[in-house]
Parts: C-alpha cells; structure tokens; sequence
C-alpha cells in the first residue's frame, strides 16, 4: 500500500511579556544621577581596590557589601567592539551599527554600549571615546546616547 | 573519586536545521528508546532518576514539568532539570550515582533552535538593568571576544577559518552531524560578516535534536555492558557575569575548570595524556581559545595549534571527530552530545571517525555569553 504523506503541522504562538524590574537602591541612585545630572557613578571596592562598573552591590571577588560611590569620567578607552550587520527587533537601532565595551577613566571593568558618530570602517582597540548624553532622558542606559570618537 | 561512575550507552538523534515533524519532547523520546533497547534496561526497574537538560524560553514553555517528564519515565517519579548546557545534567547524574542512593541514572538533553529566533532568547541572558535593551546576543558578544581575542594575541581569520574547514571536514565521518562538506579557507572568508570579525560560516548553524545516556554505578555497569567508560575528572567554573569585567581574550574560568578536572582524573600534561577531544565552540575562533584555556598549548597560541595540523584527524591530539558544533548540534544538547562523543570512542565505537586506540578523552560544555560557565570531563576506558 502506497504511503500516505501527511503535511507537519506547526502552530505559531506569540508571545510577550512586559517584565517590571525593580532598579534597587544601587539602580537607582546610579539611574537617577544620570537622568538628572548626567553624572555616571561606579561602585568601589577598596578592600579589592577595583572600581566597578557597572554599578552592584556586592563585589564578586571579595564578596563585600559594597557602598563606596565613585563618580566616573565620561571619556574612556574601548576595550574591544563589533559592528553589526544583521537585523533583530531587540537592537536599538538599525545595522550596520557598533557596539563598544567601554572602561570610563576612574573605573576598573568596561560597560557593553553603542559607538556613535563614527566611521565603522575605522574603529580600533584603544581608542579614546566619549560619551553622547541624550536631550531629554528616562533613567536608563540609553540616557547615553552612545559613545563617539575623540 | 572514592566510587567508579561509568557511562554504559548513549543515543543521539541526527542533528537537522529542522525538525518540524516531531515535538521536542517526542525527539527525546526517540533517543531514550533507542538508548534503552541498546543497554536492554527497563526504564522501571533499572532507572532510578533522570537528569534533563533544556531551556523553558526555548521550548516556548513557562514550566519545565510539562511533558519532558512523560517520555523520561519521571511520571510518579523524580526527574531534575538542568537550565545549562547538558554537560551539567552529566554532573548532577553523576553526583547522583555517587550518593549511593541511585545505581542507574540517565541523562537527556533537548532542544529545537528552530523553534524560535536564537538571538531574541539570548538576549535575555543579558542583564535587564543595564545591556539588555541595548540589544546584545551571543553572536554580538562573541563578535566582541573574537575581536578582543584577535587582537591581543594576533589570531588571524585565516587560522579562525581552518576551524571551519576542519570541523565540516570532520563531520562526513559523522552520521549525526547537520552540515558536512569540504570547504576552503577561502570560501569561509567569504561568507557575509554577521558582527565582524564572525562571519556565517564562523557561527554552528541554526539545530534541533536530542541526546541520551545512562550513567551507572561500578557494580551495576559491569552487569550492563563490558565496555563501561569511566568518568575519570570532572570540573566547572563560573567566569564573571559582566563581559566589561573580564578580558575577553582569555579565559580563565576554563582554565580552572580544566585544571580541576585534570587534578581528579591524574592528569599532568593534558595534550600527552588525552587521546581525543570533543569540545564545545559555537563560534570558530572559541576552539582556538579553548584550547588555550584546556592547558593544549600556551596563552594566544591556539592559532599556532590548528597551523600545525595538531587537532586534526591524525593529528597528535584529535579534536572534535565529530564535527562539533559548527557541523550541527542546538544549545543544552551539544554537551552530552560531545560526552556521547567521547564514550563512543572510548568504546572504540565511532565509526569512520574513530580515533585508533584513544583511551583516555576529554568532553567540554559551556553555558552563557562567551564560554562564561565551562566544564570539563575526563572519561577512560
């Protein structure tokens, strides 16, 4: 008897899920000195002398509550970066763009953000950057609204 | 270890870009089948726990019980998940063997990539506070190790590349792998740029499927089969969650998790001890930097390493027969897969991909942006 193909059936179901998250005391005082005075605060360990960044509450190495507020630079040294070139509902804005981890002068780690006002096929390891603060802000991040070459 | 753990079976499905015929719970099934008529253990009376391996996000799920518990036989039974890689789940089984309270406990990992876009799920292993809804994934984060990597220690795209060609090469002695071809250095280089320096053929492609084993204690393997492979080291560690409080171009979490695996197993020099590898690069250039990590040559010299021709077949140390993951193998699955790799060849049962008299070899599964979370398995025969 001759096999009968039946067609796989797929069912599409999307999904959304508008998540709430709490900032926390270290969040917010580090979101809220953005938004309103375009100040970029890291936390410091001293017993480690590491100054991190972004901001947290408690140092992963030594594990010490961690209280000591730093106010950092808005220059930095990127420390390595990408440009990307393909297309996802969750970038923040359209390829091709760069993303940068950026160590701010006075701070110990680098921050994962965007490169902007610059030549994507001229961005090198090193480089001296500066952060882009936007007009109007939210308390987020994207208060920066990227890193540009200086 | 004060106790001997052996793996006594294993079953992988065929990796495939697609497998819109089954369910994922009803690809674990096939595997478990399949891994219980080989061993011919009962799932009631041999079994004692299951260790499943998954990701709820990808499954399109929002409770792990859902129906993975039906086609592992954990119905009026325990079974326990793991969230990581499955290379974790072999860790837990294992510690579960050691208990003394299970003498037999099998492993499954599963996963259809298909199902979804990877990089919107992975998105959500960044931090929702500060790079999340900056709108990174594993690609762009590993496009950030690779041009860290690169730079530091001079790696070129050339010998990225070679990786490529090797794994695909590879991976026609392999009946499970999804992509198998010869390929140029060339062609590689040419492939469309995702988030420089990674380029397509850098990526392991989009993959469903499952995989299977058993892990048994001492007495009860020796019942089972005559080719136990023993589970000789086994070792994990966490680097740091931020990629900004790392550098990128080393990595230490899996030089730790190597050396306590190797402190376990007794071994001193990895690269004379180890007979075969199968480990776990999701993007061309992670092979060149664990290798590095796994102590198999010196910090920036895994270019070196694959322009020697060491990690091919017939190489001083063969690593990934199987093709690894750029020749097809989805998330969580890919690390049992690579232990099943390895117990295969243990067993001297790999086939056209088998390495001649390899006695003792190495599995390794990461979790997270970058290879943050690593382990690393010693197994022997």
């Amino acid at each position: 008897m001759k096999r009968e193909e039946t067609e796989a059936f797929v069912l599409a179901q999307p999904y959304s899920a508008p998540y709430e998250h709490a900032t926390g005391p270290v969040g917010t005082r580090f979101f809220t000195e953005l938004r309103d005075n375009q100040k970029i605060l890291g936390m410091k360990c001293s017993g480690c002398n590491i100054v991190y960044m972004p901001p947290r509450s408690t140092c992963p190495r030594c594990f010490a509550k961690l209280e000591e507020w730093v106010e950092l630079g808005d220059e930095g040294t990127l420390l390595t970066y990408t440009v990307v070139r393909y297309h996802e509902p969750t970038h923040p804005t359209d390829a091709p763009f760069a993303y940068g981890i950026i160590k701010l002068d006075g701070a110990d780690t680098g921050i994962g953000h965007l490169l902007g006002e610059v030549d994507l096929k001229n961005i090198s390891i090193g480089m001296r950057v500066k952060a882009v603060f936007k007009e109007e802000r939210e308390g987020n991040l994207l208060d920066i609204k990227y890193f540009k070459p200086i | 270890m004060n106790q001997r753990v052996a793996i006594v079976g294993v079953a992988q499905t065929r990796y495939q870009s697609s497998r819109d015929d089954a369910r994922v719970f009803e690809l674990t099934f096939e595997v478990v089948e399949r891994l219980l008529d080989e061993t011919g253990l009962s799932i009631w009376k041999d079994i004692n726990a299951v260790v499943s391996s998954g990701d709820d996000y990808v499954d399109g799920k929002g409770i792990s019980n859902d129906q993975i518990t039906e086609v592992v036989g954990a119905q009026y039974r325990a079974e326990h998940k793991v969230a990581a890689d499955g290379a974790f789940a072999v860790r837990y089984a294992l510690l579960q063997v050691l208990s003394g309270h299970h003498d037999a406990v099998m492993v499954t990992a599963h996963c259809k990539e298909s199902m979804i876009d990877q990089n919107l799920i992975n998105n959500l292993a960044f931090d929702p506070l500060y790079q999340r809804y900056l709108g990174f994934d594993l690609v762009s984060a590993a496009a950030l190790q690779a041009q860290r990597y690169m730079h530091k220690y001079g790696i070129t795209p050339e010998q990225c590349a070679k990786v490529v060609v090797k794994s695909l090469k590879n991976a026609k002695n392999n009946p499970y792998a999804q992509v198998a071809q010869d390929i140029t250095i060339e062609e590689v280089l040419r492939s469309p740029l995702l988030a420089d320096p990674i380029r397509t053929l850098d990526c392991k492609p989009v993959s469903d499927g499952a995989c299977a084993l058993i892990l048994a204690s001492e007495q009860k393997a020796k019942r089972i089969t005559d080719k136990p492979v023993w589970i000789k080291g086994i070792g994990s560690c966490y680097d740091a969650f931020y990629l900004g409080d790392r550098d990128l171009a080393d990595c230490d979490s899996l030089v730790v998790a190597a050396q306590r695996a190797y402190k376990m197993a007794g071994i001193n020099n990895p690269r004379n001890e180890i007979d075969v590898a199968e480990i776990s690069g999701e993007f061309s250039y992670q092979e060149l930097l664990w290798y590095e990590g796994l102590g198999l040559c010196g910090r920036g010299e895994g270019g070196k390493l694959i322009d020697q021709g060491v990690t091919k077949m017939g190489g001083e140390l063969p690593v990934n027969p199987s093709g690894g993951l750029l020749s097809g193998c989805p998330h969580h699955v890919a690390g049992v897969a690579r232990v099943a790799e390895v117990a295969l060849q243990m067993r001297g049962e790999a086939g056209a991909r088998q390495v001649p008299g390899a006695k003792t070899g190495l599995a390794h599964g990461i979790t997270g942006p970058c290879g943050q979370l690593q382990c690393v398995i010693i197994l022997g025969s």
